[in-house]
């Protein structure tokens, strides 16, 4: 079983099963071309505590607390449960903020970039070109000494943090306390409202999680390792999934190609372009799409974590200073948020550079 | 003894880079590398192998030791 999870045959299953599970989500009523949207999932998360309050993007997105859960099993299960931190934490909570920016711009992390092209959605095709562009400005980093440093072990409860507090969110989401102030808030409109029924959501990012992180499943490092070491290991996974959901919507009649009146998309091409280059840069600088850290925080890797907080503020700012795109287009300070974004990663890629 | 890299707490894909850079530098040969997840442990046998290079693994309490080879 350990082997057949290592073998390209694994990863490509397990691509094929979480596109397919997205396409089937979106049956079942998670939004069009978003069936497991990490940017977009964390995003609602963060409207859900009233941390932005765009109130058709607010719910407590099961998938999300599945996959953290379902890596913390399988890294139980496998010895592989390390907990770990220590790497430059305040860097990854940076790039975890700019690369929440990027994507909201795009709209879509990686993984939805290839769940919108595997929909039909052309635009999806700018935001991975962006994609590839982001990661290889960050292999130029990498090349020229970039580095965050080495994390320390530590005690298991600092892994178990981000656990516990998706356990939280779940208790948030099954209680749904009456609190004065409304929270947690709840879309009664718009893709916040429309979502697979719970249980079955959270079954489905449980299994995500556990296969996730027993084949190390990642879109950057499928780019990054074919750019880098000529590799293409990782996208053997990136191809499942693209296929598996591609399959599922021709047979459920969701595909339909074009540029225009796309589900949750627009078709301002230079930003389509310019967020994902940001959030690429910042995924490869930080080791991982959000994906990825998401089940390396689940792993006992506090750093990840780290990251994954950056993601759930730099969400709370994007709506809140509106720097997240609408279906009309890039919002008032998106464009120059990426731009920002792009001057901070570079800093981050020239100034923090040392021989290991 | 051969000599030993320590990537251990080093973040993806730093380990690997490290890795080839070590067999860019001598060619052929033997050299040891001392890793803390399996995850790195995976990838540089992966990488090693798709060199051309053996590798064997031997795990050392928390650590694993991958020995990399080039006769």
């Amino acid at each position: 079983m350990k082997y057949y999870f290592a073998s390209r045959k694994g990863i490509f299953a397990v691509g094929l099963f979480i596109g397919i599970a997205a396409a089937v989500l979106q049956k079942l009523g998670n939004p069009a071309n978003m069936g497991v949207c990490v940017a977009c999932f964390l995003r609602d998360i963060t409207g859900s505590l009233g941390l932005h309050r765009a109130s058709v993007v607010q719910y407590i997105r099961p998938e999300i607390i599945g996959f953290v859960l379902g890596a913390l099993l399988a890294a139980l299960l496998a010895r592989e449960f390390k907990p770990r931190a220590g790497s430059a934490p305040i860097v990854r909570f940076v790039l975890g903020f700019f690369a929440m920016i990027g994507a909201l711009v795009f709209l879509g992390c990686p993984w939805r970039a290839l769940l919108r092209l595997a929909g039909g959605d052309g635009n999806a095709i700018l935001g991975l070109a962006g994609l590839i562009v982001g990661i290889w400005i960050g292999i130029l980093f990498m090349k020229s000494g970039y580095n965050l440093g080495r994390n320390q072990r530590t005690y298991a409860s600092v892994g178990l943090i981000m656990p516990a507090m998706m356990v939280g969110l779940l208790l948030l989401l099954i209680l749904k306390p009456q609190i004065k102030t409304g929270v947690p808030f709840f879309s009664t409109k718009g893709p916040g409202s429309l979502h697979a029924p719970v249980v079955i959501s959270l079954m489905v990012g449980i299994v995500i999680g556990i296969l996730a992180q027993r084949t190390r499943f990642c879109t950057m490092g499928a780019i990054r390792d074919i750019i880098l070491i000529r590799d293409f290991h990782l996208m053997s996974g990136v191809a499942g999934l693209l296929a598996g959901a591609f399959i599922v919507n021709v047979v459920f009649k969701q595909f339909s190609p074009g540029f225009a009146g796309q589900p949750v998309a627009h078709t301002e091409h230079l930003w389509n372009f310019a967020g994902m280059v940001l959030s690429g840069l910042a995924f490869a600088l930080a080791g991982g799409c959000p994906g990825r850290q998401l089940f390396m925080s689940g792993e006992g890797d506090g750093d990840a974590a780290v990251f994954v907080l950056g993601m759930i503020v730099g969400a709370g700012f994007a709506h809140n200073f509106a720097t997240a795109s609408s279906p009309k287009g890039p919002g008032e300070l998106g464009p120059f948020f990426v731009v920002i974004g792009l001057i901070m990663c570079f800093l981050i890629g020239f100034t923090m550079r040392k021989k290991v | 003894m051969s000599e030993r890299i320590d990537a251990r707490g080093l973040s993806c894909p730093q380990p690997v880079v490290v890795t080839r850079n070590k067999m860019d530098e001598i060619v052929q040969g033997e050299f040891e590398v001392i890793v803390d997840t399996a995850t790195s442990q995976d990838n540089i046998t992966r990488m090693s192998k798709n060199q051309g290079w053996l590798v064997d693994v031997k795990e050392d309490g928390d650590d694993f030791i991958l020995t990399i080879k080039k006769p």
